[in-house]
């Protein structure tokens, strides 16, 4: 995908930053708006550069849309990852086969290969490690494929699917 | 009453999760496996917890909302960079680790660097 242009992604900037500043401060008071204002319209100017490569086109109702559908899936994932790990802390056992496993992605964009990476840290029993070009390297706490590809089907599949719409 | 009620299950909830987290921690053989019990839990149970403030006091609520996605969203991240941290200065894996693909992975980052 393009980079977008700098007007475009100083706007997209200046709406996250002011959204983000009525979130925290929850009030529609007219001082605390035009704090809040010139903060966003500061940071967004000197900063835009380096926090929005694709402006506006993150606003794309199809993009939204998988949004509010990935968050649940997000939410449930994490919830499984957490009785997986109750499961593997108490059994008495210790059902562990810890390992390192290369993961290829097929995501192009930064933000794209940001987000499958935290959404591999945050489910059952993966945690990724770092990142170059296509490929994740994932700590896993039970190996069941070490093969580049059983685990790319295993761990990044299933959230590649929703991110590829989002992220491009 | 049905607010409390919801509120105060998302907080020991959260509590429950933040317990065997701790717990993993000690059982756990080494940092990798650690890091993995403490990541997810700490994120859940924090994450709930704050829910449940919110929820016990509506005033809070929209704010609560916002640390819990800041939360979701830096986890993963500072979890990611220590455990490469770890490695890159040599904390070993655990004996019953059975395979190991970041050797050659930070083999080839090395030698570009020297380039």
């Amino acid at each position: 995908m393009e980079k977008a242009g700098r007007l475009n992604r100083f706007i997209f900037t200046l709406i996250v930053m002011f959204a983000s500043w009525l979130m925290l401060t929850v009030t529609l008071r007219k001082d605390e708006l035009v704090v809040g204002f010139v903060v966003s319209f500061l940071v967004a100017l000197v900063g835009s550069d380096y926090l929005s490569e694709h402006g506006l086109a993150h606003f794309s109702p199809k993009r939204i849309i998988y949004l509010i559908l990935y968050i649940p899936y997000y939410l449930w994932q994490i919830l499984l990852a957490n009785f997986d790990v109750a499961y593997r802390v108490l059994s008495p056992s210790m059902p562990i086969k810890p390992g390192i496993v290369k993961v290829k992605t097929n995501l192009k964009t930064d933000s794209g290969k940001l987000s499958l990476a935290n959404s591999i840290t945050m489910t059952p029993g993966t945690i990724t490690i770092d990142a170059k070009d296509d490929t994740l390297l994932v700590h896993w706490i039970y190996v069941k494929d070490a093969s580049v590809e059983g685990a790319t089907r295993e761990i990044g599949a299933p959230f590649e699917k929703f991110l590829k719409e989002i992220f491009g | 009453m049905l607010r409390e009620i919801l509120g105060y299950f998302f907080l020991y909830f959260g509590a429950a999760f933040l317990f065997l987290g701790s717990y993993g921690l000690v059982r756990f053989p080494d940092l990798y496996t650690r890091m993995q019990a403490s990541t997810k839990s700490t994120t859940l149970g924090a994450f709930s917890s704050v829910i449940g403030v919110g929820i016990l006091h509506p005033d809070w609520f929209i704010k609560c909302i916002s640390v819990a996605i800041f939360i979701l969203l830096t986890a993963p991240i500072g979890s990611s960079a220590l455990m490469r941290a770890a490695y890159k200065t040599g904390v070993p894996l655990d004996e019953r680790t059975v395979v190991d693909e970041a050797k050659d992975f930070f083999a080839e980052d090395e030698k570009e660097e020297a380039k």
